[in-house]
């Protein structure tokens, strides 16, 4: 038995290690796919934390609020601005902005100051008014609205980024207006222009923000791109020997070594066995491979550095479970397809869509309500969040039991599945 | 009298979906040490019955006997008495000559030795020796039919099932196939149940003949006596008269 086990082990391996294009899709397709994709979204996280914008700003206001406004802009530390003169035409934003020169560009309205000064004046006139105070100057008109600071963005700045943008640009927005209320509430009540040192105190005591990454084993470290990615892509490129498994499964029932071997005193489950201890092997050393780029390579990249959970034989223990379920689903798909390109085409495809449902391509809490039922069906879901338990929230096995415990029931579902194929086709 | 190598009695078979039943009540008995041709026109049945015989495929009347076992209730025991050798070169292409012998024939329950033994043996005869380490998707259409004939025999079986062994070689290695069949069958006994449709071949290898048309036997003896019964020249001949000149695959 042992034998006939080890010869057929030894027969895969030979199998495997001659299928080059295989053993690219399982190897370095992911590599690559993890490399790229932290990269990408690293420097989206550096974009809005470390790099800036290229944007054009400008500035037709001729008064203090306009100047007041470019320094709140500088202050958000987003952008890189590039001023441009006042008379410059919408036309001509445009075409500097096709010319790749920036990818914003704010405009600040010619009567920006005189406008925000009469908004505010109002403002304080109607506060006091409604705090019960009578100044015998106090009349409340109704003026034209302030023309609102324009923004033009290029069309390639995707909505996340617009957004951020938008919420920087706000802020700003909100402290020009903020210091010109307060001016005019103290202009009402004393007569007297706000003092620059009291001006300077009131607008720069904001409240900080203070935040913290939950944990469980009570490490402070702050998640980053790679931490996010790593355990993702690995799973990926798990679920990806549907590629080669599955191929080499269909191969052999096209070829008639299925039906040679059921003529041999041997049990086909020996092969079974064989197939899924072979590619059990060849999924751990992907994740090996991926986390040894994530915690060595990466840092030589410029990429942030993978921090693997104390708990490593818990590590161990998901990936292999996550493994076998990556095993048996390819085996699964290489029993019901009838050719090669069938099982290439719906194991990647399927693989793909069970990513993206999983919530290996967006997180699963921004999912629709009705796909939260949908995404517990996925496999890589729970692989997903076993690995998340460990790599981003510090637990240990014993934290990540709920979610290791329907992958497993999933595996094994997909096990029967597959003896059901093998004795349907009569190959079992 | 000598035993029977194979015994099929009132033998009824029908694929799974179809009205219709390939075989009913067929019988046939297939002596030990005969070299046994089973002919037919395409669509007659003569895989099928193969793969009864062998236990690819359950009949759901009647009963084969192998060596006395019934294929039906001793599938895996028997397996280790018979050897198969189909008409795909169902093996790996992926890896040579001697990984192939040695996968099947652990798979055959042969140990580490016998299987060393056996692959130089094999190798050398069929002419495969110098090309062992090489890998078979680099060979021709007739080493890949001696690789094919090897992993049947592999495992000395005492019945070994050919069908159509020598499809789409030359003279020599067709020659080689039939005379290595021939030295197996007289030196080591092996009960050799053949199919194909080289009718010039069958006449050189086989001392007993059956014809099969439409799920039934429609001849079973020695070449010679049938040849004198229906007074032909040979098995094309009795073929033809038996079967007809129609085509009789569509």
């Amino acid at each position: 038995m042992m034998f006939k086990l080890s010869s057929t082990i030894l027969k895969d391996i030979r199998i495997l290690f001659r299928d080059k294009l295989g053993l690219i899709f399982m190897f370095i397709m992911p590599i690559i796919l993890a490399i790229v994709i932290t990269a990408v979204q690293n420097s989206t996280f550096e974009i809005l934390n470390t790099n800036t914008v290229p944007t054009l700003l400008c500035n037709r206001d001729t008064g203090e609020a306009g100047k007041q406004m470019e320094l709140a802009i500088n202050k958000v530390g987003m952008f890189n601005l590039k001023q441009v003169t006042p008379n410059i035409s919408e036309k001509e934003i445009a075409n500097r902005m096709h010319a790749k020169d920036a990818v914003v560009a704010i405009v600040i309205p010619s009567n920006f100051t005189q406008k925000l000064k009469q908004k505010s004046e109002e403002t304080a006139k109607k506060a006091l008014k409604n705090f019960g105070m009578s100044i015998d100057s106090m009349h409340v008109t109704d003026n034209d609205s302030v023309q609102p600071v324009t923004v033009f963005y290029h069309p390639v700045l995707q909505e996340s980024f617009r957004r951020s943008i938008q919420g920087a640009l706000k802020s700003s927005l909100q402290m020009v207006q903020n210091r010109e209320v307060l001016k005019s509430l103290y202009f009402s009540l004393n007569e007297t222009a706000l003092p620059d040192s009291l001006e300077n105190e009131l607008m720069n005591n904001q409240l900080a923000i203070n935040e913290i990454p939950i944990s469980r084993d009570g490490s402070r470290n702050i998640p980053n791109a790679t931490q996010h990615n790593i355990p993702a892509w690995t799973i990926f490129a798990m679920f990806f020997v549907v590629i080669s498994l599955g191929s080499s499964v269909v191969r052999e029932k096209l070829n008639g070594s299925f039906v040679r071997l059921k003529t041999l005193p041997t049990n086909y489950l020996i092969a079974l066995i064989s197939k899924q201890l072979t590619y059990l092997l060849v999924t751990f050393i992907q994740a090996l491979v991926i986390f040894s780029i994530g915690i060595w390579l990466f840092p030589f990249m410029g990429l942030p550095r993978l921090n693997i959970p104390t708990d490593i034989a818990g590590v161990i223990i998901v990936t292999l479970i996550c493994g076998w379920c990556a095993v048996s689903y390819a085996i699964m798909i290489g029993v019901f397809a009838k050719t090669q390109e069938q099982a290439n085409g719906i194991g990647a495809v399927s693989i793909v869509l069970m990513a993206a449902v999983g919530g290996l391509l967006v997180p699963s809490f921004a999912m629709p309500s009705s796909f939260q039922y949908i995404l517990k069906a996925s496999p890589l879901h729970w692989c997903l969040q076993s690995y998340y338990g460990l790599f981003l929230e510090g637990g240990k096995l014993r934290d990540v039991i709920l979610n290791i415990l329907p992958l497993l029931g999933i595996t094994l579902l997909i096990q029967l599945i597959t003896l059901y194929g093998l004795k349907r086709k009569n190959l079992i | 009298m000598s035993n029977a190598a194979v015994s099929i009695n009132h033998l009824g078979f029908t694929y799974p979906g179809q009205s219709s039943s390939c075989f009913s009540n067929l019988s046939l008995t297939v002596q030990e040490g005969e070299r046994f041709g089973l002919f037919g026109p395409n669509g007659a049945g003569k895989t099928t019955l193969m793969h009864c015989m062998t236990g690819l495929l359950s009949y759901q009347q009647g009963s084969i006997k192998l060596l006395g076992y019934e294929i039906a209730n001793h599938k895996k025991s028997v397996n280790k008495l018979f050897g198969y050798v189909p008409q795909d070169f169902s093996f790996y292409q992926e890896l040579s000559p001697a990984e192939n012998l040695a996968f099947f024939g652990a798979w055959a329950g042969l140990q580490k030795n016998e299987i060393k033994n056996k692959t130089t043996e094999l190798l050398e005869v069929l002419g495969l020796a110098d090309v062992r380490n090489k890998r078979v998707e680099q060979f021709s259409g007739g080493m890949k039919r001696r690789v094919n004939l090897a992993i049947g025999v592999m495992h000395n079986p005492r019945v070994l099932f050919l069908d159509e062994p020598t499809v789409g070689v030359d003279v020599h290695t067709r020659h080689a196939i039939i005379n290595y069949l021939i030295k197996l069958n007289e030196e080591g006994g092996t009960t050799l149940i053949y199919t194909s449709h080289q009718l010039a071949e069958a006449e050189e290898l086989c001392n007993k003949v059956a014809l099969i048309d439409d799920g039934r036997i429609i001849a079973h003896d020695t070449l010679q006596q049938l040849v004198a019964d229906y007074k032909e020249e040979g098995l094309e001949g009795l073929f033809i008269n038996l079967t007809g000149k129609s085509f009789r695959d569509s």
